[in-house]
C-alpha cells in the first residue's frame, strides 16, 4: 500500500501512458484531492445544521418518494370517473374530495408530483446541459464565440419566463415533451452566464496555467480542472430553477397549454376548479398547496445549499 | 455618460432584432393555415389561394420577416386572424388596463415591501422580523393565481367585502384583489432586499456617528440609512415593471381583467398568432426598455460601472 503510494507520486514512471500521467502530474502538483472533498464535506455540514434547509431537503426527498411509490399510496385510481361521487367534499372515502367528474383528488396530487418532478429535473437539466456547453464555449474561448452566445443569451434574457415559455407552448402544441423543451431552452443563459463566469474568474490562475504546461488539453482543462470549481453555483442555480420550472409548468397547464387531461398535473387541477370554487373549494385547496410546499422545498434547500457553498454571502 | 447611454442602446438593437426574428419563426412554423383558419371549413382552394396572396404567406420566409419588420418599425403589428382588425386597436383598446393594474401593483409593492423590509430590519430577530420573513418566503413559493383564487374564495365570495372578478365600473374596489395579486410575488422580493440593503446600511460608520449626534432614531433611519439602502430596491422595482407584464397574463385571466394578458390568453386559446406575437413584442419590449432606463439610473448613481470595461454580462 505504502509503496504504491510512493510510486503514484513518481511521474516519470507513468510518463509513457499520456493521459494516466496527467492526472496524477496534476494530483501532485495541485493536491485537488485534499481540497475537493472537503470543500462539498463543509458544505454538508454547514447544511445539516441549516434547519430550513433540511426542512427544504425532507420536502424534497418526501416528493421524491411520493412520486417513486405512487400506485401503492394512491387510494383510487387518479382517471377513473365515477358519475354518483361528482363534486363530494373531503370524506373518509375521498380525503381530499372528488372534482366534477367523481375523480378522487387525493391519488390525482399523489400522480401530480410526477409529472412535477418530471418537468423540474427534465426541464433543468435541457437547460444546464445547454447553458454549461454554451457557457464553456463562451468564458474559454472569448472573442467571437463570446458574443455571439452571450448576445444570444441577451436576447433570452429578455423574455419574461413564463411569457416565453407561452410563445413557445403556443406554437409547439401542449404536452409534457413540449413542456421539457421550452422549459428547458428557457433557462439556459442563467446557467450559461454563471459558468462563463466561473470560467473567466479561473481560467487565469496559476493552476489552469499549470495544468496547460503540463499538455493537458482543452476539454481536459475545462472537465477535470474548471468544472468542479464551477460545480457549486451551478447546483445552487440548478436547485432553486426546478422550483420555478415547477411553477411554470403548473401555470402552463393552468392556462391550458401544458399537460392534457386526463393526465393529473396540479396546475391543470387548478384550472378545472377555478368554476367550482363557490361550490367545491377544496378542488383548489389542496393541489394549490401540493405546489406551493414542493416549491417551498426546493427554495429553501437552494437558499440553504448558497449558504453552505459560500458562508460569506450569508 | 453619454456614451455609456450609446453604448446601451447600441446593445439593445440585435436583442430586439433576434426577439423579433425569434417570434417571427414562432409565427411562421405555426402548423395551422391562417388562410383556412380565417375561412373556416368549405372554403374553395381558390378562395384560399387568393386569401394566401393577399396576406402574402404564400411568399418565401424571408420576404415575410423583411415586411414585419418594417411593418414593426412602422408601429404595425399586422392583421388578427380572427377578427380581421389590426392588432394595434386591439392592444391599444386594452392597454390601459393592463398600465392601470400594474401602477396599482406597483404603489402596494412600494408601500407594502418597503415598509415590511423596514421593520423587519429595525426590530431584527422580533416576532415582525420573524412574520415578515416567513410571509416572504412563502409568497415566493405560491403560484400567483391560486393566490388569486383563494382572495376571490374569501373577500369575494365568503366575506362579500370586494368584487370577485372584472373591470366593474373602474372604481378602485375592483382594483384591490387583482392588483394584490399581481404584486404579491415581486412584495416579497422587495421586502427582502430591503431588509438587507437596510440592514447593511445600519452597519456602517456613519449611522454610529448619526446616533452618537443625538439625532432620533425616526431621523437615523430616514434620512440617513434610507437613502443608501434604497438605491437597490429601487432597481429591482424598475426591472419589476417589466415581469409584472409576464405575471398579467395569469392574474388577468383568473380575474377576468380587461387587459393585454387576457387578451393574449384569449388570442392563444383561439389561435390568432398575430395577437399573440404582437401583445408579447410590446410586453418584451416594455421589459428592455425598463432595462435600458434602470441601467442608465443606476450608472448615474454609481460612477464605477460608467466606466467599467466592456464587460457587461459578469
Amino acid at each position: 500500500m505504502e509503496s504504491e503510494k510512493k510510486d503514484k507520486f513518481n511521474i516519470n514512471s507513468h510518463v509513457e501512458e499520456g493521459e494516466v500521467a496527467i492526472e496524477l502530474a496534476e494530483d501532485f502538483f495541485m493536491e485537488r484531492k485534499y481540497s475537493r472533498t472537503s470543500l462539498y464535506k463543509d458544505a454538508w455540514k454547514r447544511l445539516k445544521r441549516n434547519k430550513l434547509a433540511m426542512f427544504g431537503l425532507s420536502i424534497v426527498i418526501l416528493l421524491i418518494l411520493i412520486a417513486l411509490f405512487a400506485p401503492f399510496l394512491s387510494t383510487h385510481d387518479p382517471i377513473a370517473r365515477v358519475k354518483e361521487d361528482s363534486l363530494l367534499g373531503p370524506n373518509k372515502e375521498y380525503w381530499f374530495g372528488t372534482d366534477l367528474l367523481g375523480r378522487d383528488i387525493f391519488s390525482r396530487i399523489i400522480y401530480g408530483s410526477r409529472v412535477s418532478l418530471e418537468v423540474g429535473i427534465i426541464a433543468v437539466g435541457i437547460s444546464v446541459l445547454i447553458g454549461l456547453s454554451l457557457g464553456a464555449i463562451s468564458g474559454y474561448f472569448g472573442n467571437i464565440p463570446d458574443t455571439i452566445i452571450m448576445r444570444i443569451a441577451d436576447i433570452f434574457f429578455a423574455f419574461p419566463y413564463i411569457l416565453g415559455a407561452i410563445a413557445i407552448m403556443t406554437v409547439l402544441g401542449p404536452g409534457i415533451i413540449n413542456i421539457f423543451i421550452a422549459i428547458g431552452l428557457l433557462g439556459w443563459a442563467s446557467f450559461a452566464r454563471i459558468f462563463r463566469g466561473s470560467i473567466l474568474s479561473i481560467k487565469n490562475k496559476e493552476y489552469i496555467e499549470a495544468a496547460r504546461a503540463l499538455g493537458a488539453s482543452n476539454s481536459r482543462i475545462i472537465i477535470k480542472h474548471i468544472f468542479p470549481n464551477a460545480f457549486a453555483p451551478i447546483i445552487v442555480y440548478a436547485t432553486m430553477n426546478v422550483g420555478t420550472a415547477i411553477i411554470v409548468e403548473a401555470a402552463l397547464s393552468f392556462l391550458g397549454i401544458g399537460v392534457q387531461p386526463p393526465n393529473p398535473a396540479w396546475g391543470k387541477m387548478l384550472s378545472e376548479a377555478l368554476d367550482y370554487i363557490d361550490v367545491a373549494p377544496w378542488m383548489m385547496v389542496f393541489p394549490g398547496l401540493a405546489i406551493l410546499i414542493t416549491v417551498l422545498g426546493f427554495v429553501l434547500l437552494g437558499d440553504g445549499l448558497r449558504d453552505a457553498f459560500d458562508p460569506k454571502l450569508k | 455618460m453619454v456614451y455609456f447611454i450609446i453604448r446601451r442602446i447600441l446593445q439593445i438593437i440585435p436583442v430586439i432584432i433576434g426577439v423579433t426574428l425569434l417570434l417571427f419563426i414562432l409565427l411562421y412554423i405555426i402548423p395551422e393555415d391562417p388562410a383556412q383558419l380565417i375561412l373556416q371549413k368549405g372554403a374553395t382552394p381558390e378562395a384560399l389561394a387568393n386569401l394566401r396572396a393577399k396576406m402574402g404567406i404564400d411568399q418565401p420566409i424571408y420576404v415575410q420577416y423583411w415586411r414585419y419588420i418594417k411593418g414593426l418599425f412602422s408601429g404595425n403589428l399586422g392583421t388578427s386572424y380572427r377578427y380581421q382588425r389590426s392588432v394595434n386597436s386591439i392592444l391599444a383598446e386594452h392597454y390601459p388596463y393592463s398600465i392601470k393594474l400594474a401602477f396599482a401593483a406597483i404603489i402596494i409593492e412600494i408601500i407594502i415591501g418597503i415598509f415590511a423590509g423596514i421593520i423587519s430590519a429595525i426590530k431584527k430577530y422580533s416576532i415582525w422580523d420573524v412574520l415578515v420573513t416567513i410571509s416572504t418566503t412563502i409568497l415566493v413559493c405560491v403560484p400567483v393565481y391560486w393566490l388569486g383564487m383563494i382572495l376571490q374564495v374569501t373577500f369575494g365570495l365568503k366575506l362579500g367585502w370586494l368584487p370577485m372578478s372584472g373591470y366593474g365600473d373602474g372604481s378602485i374596489r375592483y382594483y384591490i384583489l387583482p392588483a394584490v395579486t399581481l404584486a404579491s410575488v415581486s412584495t416579497a422580493f422587495v421586502a427582502r432586499m430591503m431588509r438587507s440593503t437596510m440592514l447593511e446600511a445600519l452597519s456602517n460608520d456613519y449611522i454610529t456617528t448619526a446616533y452618537a449626534k443625538g439625532l432620533s432614531q425616526f431621523k437615523v433611519i430616514g434620512k440617513h440609512a434610507m437613502k443608501n439602502a434604497l438605491i437597490p430596491v429601487v432597481t429591482l422595482i424598475g426591472l419589476d415593471l417589466g415581469s409584472l407584464m409576464g405575471g398579467a397574463i395569469l392574474t388577468e385571466t383568473v380575474f377576468n381583467w380587461p387587459g393585454v394578458g387576457r387578451t393574449i390568453y384569449l388570442a392563444i386559446l383561439q389561435r390568432d398568432a398575430p395577437v399573440v406575437v404582437g401583445g408579447t413584442v410590446i410586453l418584451v419590449g416594455i421589459f428592455i426598455i425598463m432595462n435600458l432606463i434602470v441601467d442608465i439610473i443606476y450608472a448615474w448613481l454609481d460612477p464605477r460601472i460608467r466606466f467599467e470595461k466592456v464587460e457587461p454580462n459578469i
